[in-house]
C-alpha cells in the first residue's frame, strides 16, 4: 500500500516544509475543490496523469487555468501527434496508489511511482503558494514552490518546469524540447485490459491526427535516408551539396555509357548525354538549390535579428 | 451566396465561396470567359511568353490550365520595353490538410517568378477564413503559418517574395488603400458582385477591399516606395475573378494601373469533375502529405475512369478521355508534351489500358509529392519568419 496521508504529512514536517493544512469533504474535482480552498490566495492546482503508446505515465500539474494541449505536449516530448492520452482509472491506484480524482505531484513518493514523469507548471512559481492533495481528496495542502522542489529532491526527483502553454514547433532542426522529461522505461502492468482500453481511447481524439501520422511513420523507412540530409545543418553545408550534385550527376553518365549506347550512338553518346543530364537534373538541381538559398538567407536574417549593437 | 441571373434555367454558380456547375454536368468555362468578360489565352501568347523569356512556358500554360487572362497582353508589352511589374497571389488559410489542387496557383506563381525574375507577395487571407469559416483568429492565424510552409515548399525565392497575413499586416499604407477603395464600391455594388444579403454580418461587406488592395505598389512602401507605376499580375483561379473585376474598376479613379489577371480552371476531384473536392473527403484528392502507398491506392480505387467496362470493349471504342480523371491528372503534371500525346493517342484508341495509365501517373504524382515533402521538411519557423518580415528586397528585379 502506498503512503498514506498522515505519513506524507510527518515527512513534510521533517523536511522543514512549511506547508498548510485544510480538511474538506472529498472533491474529484478543481471546480469543487475551489469551493473549499478557493478563496485563500495562491493558486489551484490540476493534475493530469498521461500515459503515452509505450506504457510510460506522466503527471502534468498545472495551474487550474494554464492551458494544458495535449496534442501538443505529445509532440514536443517527442512522441509524435496523439502520443498522450488520459492514463486509464486503474494505473491511478496501481502506480500513484491514490483515488480517483486525487493526482498530485505528492504520490510520486511511492515506489511503485518511480518511473512517472512529472512536468510542472511554470505558472507555480508566480503564486505565492499552491494547493495539492496529500494523497487523499479529502485535504488540500499549501506548498510554495521551494517547498515542494526540496520535497522533490528528497525522493531523489529533479522538479521540471515548464512553460506549458507555449507552442514552440518540432521539426528537423528543432527537436521536441521536452524529450528529455520521457521516462526510461516504461512501467508494466499486470493486466492486458490496458491495452483494450488504449485501443478505445485511440479511435477518440485521434482520429484525422492520428490516421495521418500513422501514414507517416509507414512511409517513414523508404525516405528516412533522405530525411537525415534535409537537416539545415546539412542543408547549408556545401561541401555535402557539392558531393550529393557530382553523386547524382555521375550516377546518370554511367547509367547511359552502355555498349549498347556506344554502338548506337558512337560520337554523338556525348552530345546526347549532355542534353539528358540537363533535362533530367535540372529540375532537381533548381529545388535542391532554392532550398539552399532560402535557407542561407534564413540563417543570416536570424543572425541580423539576434545582432548585439555595435560597440562604439 | 448564391448569384442567381435573370435567366430562366439554373446557372453554374463561380464565385470566390461557391463554384458549381449546373446540375449534373461540368463547369462550362467558355460560357464562364463570357459572363466574366475575360479573355481566352491563346497560342500566340504562349509563344509571345516563350520567347520573352527564353524558358520553355510552363507546363500549365501549354496545356490551357492557366486559360483566361486580363491584360496579359499589357503586361507583356511593358516587359518588352524593359518596364517590370509584381506578382500578387494568396492563399485562404481554411485548413491545413493540402492538396495538389491548392498548390496549383503557387507552382504557376513560383515558375513565373523564376522566368520573369519579378518579385511576388504573398497574401494570407487569415481574417477571411475567420470571418467566412468562423475560426478564432489564433486558430486563423496558426493556419496561416503553417499553410505558408507549404507555400513556401513550392520553391519560391526569399530574396524576391514577401508572404504577409492580414492579420500581421493591415495597417498604415495598406489601411489607407483599403479606405480608398472602399469609398467606391457602393453597398449594392457589392451586393451585385458578392452575393451579400442583409443577413450578412458587416465583417464580410468590409471584406473586399482587403483583397483587393495587395494589386496596388503603395499598398507595400517598404518595397515599392516611388513605384506607383509599377503594374501587378495576379495568377489565381478563375473563381477569384469578382474581387478582381471590383479591383480593376476602382483602379483607374484612384489612379491606379488595373492589375492583370492569369486565371485557371478547377482542378478535377478524383471522382470526376462532377465530383466536388472537399477537405472532409481525403479520398477526392491527393494530399501533400499522402505516402507512396496511399497516392497509388487512392487513384487505382477512386480516381474515376473513362475506360470501358471490359477489356474487348475498351479495345474497340477507346477511353472517353473527355471525363477520364488519370489522363485529365496527367495533362497537369506530365510535363513531357510527346508521352502525354502518345498516351492520349494509344489510350483513346483502346490500345493503352487505364491500369497503365494510372501507373503512370502514379510515378508522377508521387513524384511531386516527394519532392514537396523534402522542401517542407526544410521550412523551418525561422524560414517563415524571414519570409514574412517586412523587409526590403534590394535584388527583386535582378
Amino acid at each position: 500500500m502506498g503512503l498514506s496521508k498522515e505519513h506524507l504529512l510527518a515527512r513534510l514536517k521533517e523536511l522543514q516544509i512549511d506547508f498548510s493544512q485544510y480538511d474538506h469533504p472529498v472533491v474529484l474535482t478543481v471546480e469543487a475543490q475551489a469551493k473549499y480552498v478557493g478563496h485563500l490566495g495562491g493558486g489551484l492546482s490540476k493534475n493530469l496523469f498521461l500515459k503515452d503508446k509505450k506504457s510510460r505515465f506522466y503527471i502534468v500539474s498545472a495551474l487550474a487555468d494554464t492551458k494544458v494541449d495535449l496534442k501538443v505536449l505529445s509532440v514536443r516530448l517527442g512522441l509524435g501527434k496523439g502520443g498522450l492520452r488520459m492514463a486509464p482509472e486503474e494505473s491511478l491506484g496501481e502506480i500513484l496508489q491514490v483515488p480517483l480524482g486525487c493526482v498530485t505531484p505528492l504520490s510520486l513518493v511511492n515506489e511503485s511511482a518511480c518511473n512517472v514523469s512529472l512536468l510542472l507548471d511554470q505558472k507555480f512559481k508566480s503564486q505565492e503558494f499552491c494547493f495539492f492533495h496529500p494523497l487523499s481528496n479529502d485535504m488540500s495542502i499549501s506548498l510554495t514552490t521551494n517547498g515542494l522542489d526540496k520535497f522533490l529532491k528528497s525522493i531523489k526527483r529533479d522538479p521540471s518546469y515548464v512553460d506549458l502553454e507555449a507552442n514552440p514547433s518540432v521539426g528537423k532542426d528543432q527537436p521536441p524540447d521536452l524529450a528529455s522529461l520521457v521516462p526510461s522505461s516504461s512501467v508494466v502492468l499486470a493486466d492486458p485490459p490496458e491495452t483494450a482500453a488504449s485501443s478505445k481511447d485511440c479511435t477518440e481524439n485521434t482520429v484525422s491526427v492520428g490516421n495521418k501520422s500513422t501514414k507517416m511513420s509507414t512511409s517513414k523507412p523508404s525516405i528516412n535516408a533522405k530525411k537525415a540530409q534535409d537537416k539545415p545543418a546539412n542543408i547549408t553545408d556545401v561541401g555535402k551539396m557539392v558531393d550529393d550534385l557530382l553523386d547524382s550527376t555521375s550516377l546518370l553518365v554511367l547509367k547511359e555509357i552502355t555498349e549498347e549506347n556506344i554502338k548506337e550512338h558512337g560520337e554523338e553518346l556525348g552530345e546526347l548525354l549532355s542534353k539528358k543530364i540537363k533535362n533530367q537534373l535540372a529540375a532537381e538541381l533548381h529545388n535542391t538549390i532554392m532550398i539552399f538559398k532560402n535557407t542561407a538567407y534564413t540563417e543570416g536574417f536570424h543572425a541580423g535579428m539576434h545582432c548585439h549593437p555595435k560597440r562604439s | 451566396m448564391e448569384i442567381k441571373e435573370n435567366g430562366e434555367e439554373e446557372q453554374q454558380i463561380v464565385n470566390p465561396w461557391k463554384v458549381e456547375a449546373k446540375e449534373g454536368g461540368k463547369i462550362d468555362y467558355d460560357k464562364l470567359i463570357d459572363q466574366f468578360g475575360c479573355q481566352r489565352i491563346d497560342q500566340s501568347l504562349v509563344d509571345r511568353v516563350r520567347r520573352l523569356t527564353s524558358h520553355t512556358p510552363h507546363v500549365f500554360l501549354r496545356r490551357d490550365v492557366f486559360f483566361a487572362h486580363r491584360d496579359f497582353n499589357e503586361i507583356l508589352d511593358a516587359y518588352e520595353r524593359g518596364e517590370k511589374f509584381y506578382l500578387y497571389t494568396g492563399r485562404g488559410p481554411s485548413s491545413e490538410a493540402l492538396h495538389l489542387g491548392h498548390l496549383i496557383p503557387f507552382m504557376f506563381t513560383k515558375y513565373l517568378q523564376d522566368a520573369f525574375k519579378v518579385p511576388l507577395v504573398i497574401q494570407l487571407t487569415d481574417d477571411e477564413k475567420c470571418i467566412w469559416k468562423n475560426l478564432t483568429v489564433e486558430e486563423s492565424q496558426r493556419l496561416a503559418r503553417e499553410n505558408a510552409k507549404d507555400i513556401i515548399a513550392c520553391g519560391f525565392d526569399v530574396t524576391r517574395t514577401f508572404i504577409f497575413s492580414d492579420f500581421d499586416y493591415v495597417g498604415g499604407a495598406f489601411y489607407k488603400n483599403m479606405v480608398k477603395v472602399g469609398k467606391c464600391v457602393t453597398y449594392n455594388k457589392v451586393v451585385g458582385i458578392f452575393g451579400f444579403t442583409g443577413e450578412d454580418h458587416i465583417g464580410k461587406v468590409s471584406f473586399p477591399p482587403v483583397q483587393a488592395v495587395p494589386s496596388f505598389p503603395s499598398s507595400f512602401p517598404h518595397l515599392f516606395s516611388g513605384q506607383d507605376n509599377l503594374r501587378c499580375l495576379i495568377p489565381c483561379a478563375i473563381d477569384q475573378d469578382p474581387y478582381f473585376r471590383m479591383t480593376r474598376d476602382v483602379a483607374p479613379r484612384i489612379g491606379y494601373h488595373k492589375p492583370a489577371l492569369i486565371e485557371s480552371l478547377f482542378f478535377p476531384a478524383l471522382q470526376g469533375e462532377t465530383g466536388k473536392m472537399s477537405a472532409s473527403d481525403p479520398n477526392s484528392a491527393i494530399y501533400v502529405t499522402d505516402s507512396a502507398k496511399d497516392i497509388k491506392s487512392k487513384i487505382n480505387k477512386f480516381a474515376f475512369s473513362g475506360g470501358q467496362d471490359t477489356i474487348e470493349k475498351h479495345r474497340e471504342l477507346g477511353a472517353n478521355l473527355e471525363v477520364d480523371i488519370p489522363y485529365k491528372y496527367l495533362k497537369f503534371f506530365l510535363d513531357d508534351d510527346i508521352e502525354l500525346a502518345y498516351i492520349g493517342k494509344e489510350y483513346g484508341a483502346g490500345r493503352m489500358l487505364t491500369g497503365e495509365v494510372k501507373q503512370r501517373l502514379i510515378q508522377v504524382l508521387t513524384e511531386i509529392v516527394e519532392r514537396h515533402r523534402r522542401a517542407r521538411a526544410a521550412v523551418t519557423d525561422e524560414m517563415v519568419d524571414a519570409f514574412m518580415a517586412v523587409r526590403p528586397l534590394p535584388n527583386m528585379f535582378n
